[in-house]
């Protein structure tokens, strides 16, 4: 194995964007959700999605991911220069996009030790699903997010508390160690000690990597762990603002409700 | 080995004589009457009682009417003259694996039962069309005093057991199915467990219907002695084939006092297979009876694992999964009756459907007025993959005692696009992700199953998974 060099990294990233997502356009049941997003993630970056309920956040996510249900209509989205909207979302899951869902679901009968192992084997390979190391790595990142090694068998998301969920959600982050993580309200459900706990995780996935995140949430507190490098305000369907950590700060003071006004008389970008 | 010409001298000359097709030895043509009924008893050189009784059944069997409920236009669709009521493999059964037959055992090598045998069995009887053409048991067993025979070496060897015990749980008359094979019976497993013994390793035993058109009626008994326990296996396979096969066992289980007995089943019968199966137990004061019972293939099931509760504070327990593909109909349930006080019943019963298949629960709980505080919970789940595809559940509950609990849940369900597309994000095809949801589904029941059993059967739900997104 080659080590890549602080430099080789930088050139990767200026030349191709880890994650690029370009005048995206896109629906669902002839309903216009997305109305031309543009976002470009560096490798390392961690970047954030604001805005209120309906704005689009969810299904920006989903997009990314290939959720069958949504239309997209015009725009490209590239993961390091490839198109993924050719792809299926087990083929972006191979490629190394992770979705950490708002509502996870359950799937009963199937247990948590089991599904880990067959999602690792999947995405990294038989051989990383095998073994000591991987073994390793799973008793070290259930002790990062504070869960006893019972949770193991018991059955994926199946009445799992909220923040039982989450912790569940950002656990496969860990083990599949993605090149982008989307994190759709992670940080929502959780009390203060679990939002800290889910921001270590996050922190530790990514930073120093050549990963990148997306997080995507509508408060700010989860972002003063993260401390992010961008923050996107989406307003329907279209990125009205981005700026930095002190944009967070502005709208948790100020809710949108400026911003709105401001796009509507002209626009802020 | 008897031969053709030596099975004439045994019975006489038939007009259309016999078969040496399939590598069969013997076979009859096809079509019952009392005289093949009395003809299979004689090949086997039966004692006389046995003969009659086969003769009666045949007799109920020839006037009694089908069942007028479970899939009556499938059930019409078989044509009892095209069955082939009797065929042997080859004549001994044999006790040293080498000595069977090559054919045969390339057959049982690719289910891989030497292999296992090692592993996890305390004895083998495979089970090839008609009889018993292997079988084994570990050595620690025979010191115990466990017999464990095929059902037709049992009746020569211990005609008085035999004879207490046969019909006593399942009579010939019990319905139409149960008098057929009581007429035609052969093979199947006879065991005994001896008071306290306790037989740790589960038994096991591999059906295969191979001839086309051929019906396999095995017998199965098994006595379990007072204070005593076992854990019986059966699994079946079968290749498919373009004819009807009609397959129609009858099992009894007897349940003495404190004694406990576990009988699991997978049978994986190829689409055309009519599975028309008459399972029942008796448990006695404190027994307790487990009936683990999967129904995969088939192209109509009927079979209500049943228990008897007599004896005061016997417990029952029957878990089942049935999944229902193209064509299939696998009516299954179970059927309880609490006739003692202080007795206890758990039904579990999980259903799949899919591209047009029929799942029906079909379940009947009996307390009788004599018999107090018993407890009965019945839970049956249904899941649903497609449009196309049916669910019913049949539950009745017969409750003559006001001091009864009873407990009933149902939920039917359908596999949602949000929960394929979690499971895809982790990197799992559509394919793949519905197999962990159907296999999470009969988790409950495939946890109770030996391990290879498990493994089987998820691998098998997988394959049944593959080509099925349009």
């Amino acid at each position: 194995m080659f080590k890549r060099d602080s430099v080789c990294t930088y050139t990767m990233e200026s030349s191709v964007p880890l994650l690029e997502i370009k005048n995206l356009h896109a629906g669902i049941d002839g309903n216009q959700i997305l109305n031309g997003i543009n976002i470009e993630i560096g490798a390392g970056e961690i970047h954030a999605i604001m805005g209120r309920n309906g704005s689009g956040k969810t299904t920006t996510a989903n997009i990314v991911m290939g959720h069958p249900d949504f239309d997209v209509e015009e725009g490209e989205i590239k993961l390091k220069g490839d198109n993924l909207l050719d792809l299926e979302t087990w083929e972006r899951a191979k490629r190394g996009v992770f979705l950490s869902f708002q509502y996870p679901q359950a799937v009963p009968g199937l247990q948590v030790g089991n599904f880990l192992k067959k999602s690792v084997a999947s995405i990294k390979g038989e051989e990383a699903a095998k073994g000591k190391n991987f073994r390793e790595l799973l008793k070290k990142s259930m002790k990062e997010l504070n869960m006893p090694s019972s949770f193991l068998s018991r059955y994926v998301n199946d009445g799992f508390s909220g923040g039982e969920k989450k912790r569940f959600e950002i656990l496969q982050m860990m083990l599949l160690q993605p090149q982008l993580a989307i994190l759709d309200e992670t940080d929502s459900g959780l009390d203060i000690d679990g939002i800290r706990t889910v921001a270590t995780g996050i922190n530790s996935s990514i930073r120093g990597t050549n990963s990148g995140a997306l997080i995507i949430t509508h408060y700010s507190r989860i972002l003063d762990y993260i401390k992010p490098d961008k923050i996107h305000v989406l307003i329907d369907g279209k990125i009205v603002a981005t700026g930095d950590s002190t944009l967070a700060t502005d709208l948790e003071e100020n809710g949108y409700d400026w911003l709105e006004e401001r796009v509507k008389e002209g626009g802020i970008n | 080995m008897k031969t053709s010409q030596e099975a004439r001298d045994v019975v006489g000359d038939y007009k259309s004589g016999w078969h040496d097709t399939e590598n069969s030895t013997i076979r009859f043509d096809s079509g019952l009457s009392e005289k093949v009924v009395r003809d299979i008893s004689k090949i086997k050189n039966e004692p006389e009682w046995m003969t009659e009784v086969r003769v009666k059944a045949y007799r109920h069997f020839a006037e009694r009417k089908m069942p007028t409920w479970g899939n009556m236009s499938m059930l019409e669709q078989i044509d009892f003259e095209k069955v082939c009521y009797y065929l042997r493999s080859s004549s001994a059964t044999e006790n040293d694996w080498d000595e069977v037959p090559e054919e045969i055992r390339n057959t049982f090598e690719r289910l891989g039962i030497p292999e296992a045998e090692q592993k996890w069995l305390s004895g083998v009887t495979a089970q090839y069309e008609s009889e018993a053409v292997y079988h084994s048991i570990r050595e620690d067993l025979v010191a115990q005093g466990v017999i464990f025979l095929d059902m037709d070496s049992g009746l020569r060897e211990y005609p008085e057991i035999v004879k207490k015990w046969f019909c006593s749980v399942v009579p010939y008359s019990d319905n139409k199915f149960s008098a057929l094979n009581t007429a035609v019976w052969s093979g199947g497993s006879f065991i005994y467990v001896p008071k306290g013994v306790h037989v740790e390793m589960p038994v096991q035993a591999y059906f295969r219907i191979n001839a086309k058109n051929m019906g396999q009626f095995e017998r199965t008994l098994i006595i379990a002695d007072e204070g005593s326990s076992i854990h019986y296996v059966e699994g079946c396979t079968a290749p498919t084939y373009s004819t009807d096969s009609l397959h129609s066992a009858v099992v009894e289980l007897v349940a003495l006092p404190g004694s406990h007995i576990r009988y699991s089943t997978v049978q994986n019968w190829s689409a055309n297979v009519y599975n028309l199966v008459t399972k029942r137990g008796i448990a006695h004061e404190n027994a307790k009876i487990e009936w683990v019972d999967g129904n995969i293939g088939s192209k109509l099931t009927m079979k209500y694992p049943s228990v008897i509760l007599k004896g005061e504070g016997s417990h029952a327990e029957v878990i089942s999964v049935a999944y229902s593909g193209s064509g299939q109909h696998q009516d299954a349930g179970a059927k309880i009756h609490h006739l003692a006080s202080n007795t206890t019943s758990k039904i579990l019963s999980k259903s799949i459907s899919k591209d047009g298949g029929r799942g029906s629960y079909r379940g009947m709980v009996t307390v009788s007025p004599k018999a107090n505080n018993c407890k009965l919970n019945v839970v049956c789940d249904a899941l649903i993959l497609d449009d196309e595809s049916r669910s019913d559940t049949y539950p009745t509950m017969e409750v003559a005692n006001p001091t009864a609990r009873c407990e009933h849940e149902a939920s039917v369900s359908k596999v949602s696009d949000d929960q394929l597309f979690y499971l895809m994000s982790r990197g799992h095809t559509e394919e793949e992700a519905l197999a962990l949801i159907v296999n999470g589904f009969f988790e409950p029941f495939t946890r109770e199953l030996p391990m290879e059993y498990a493994v089987e059967l998820n691998k098998l739900m997988a394959l049944e998974m593959e080509g099925s997104i349009g």
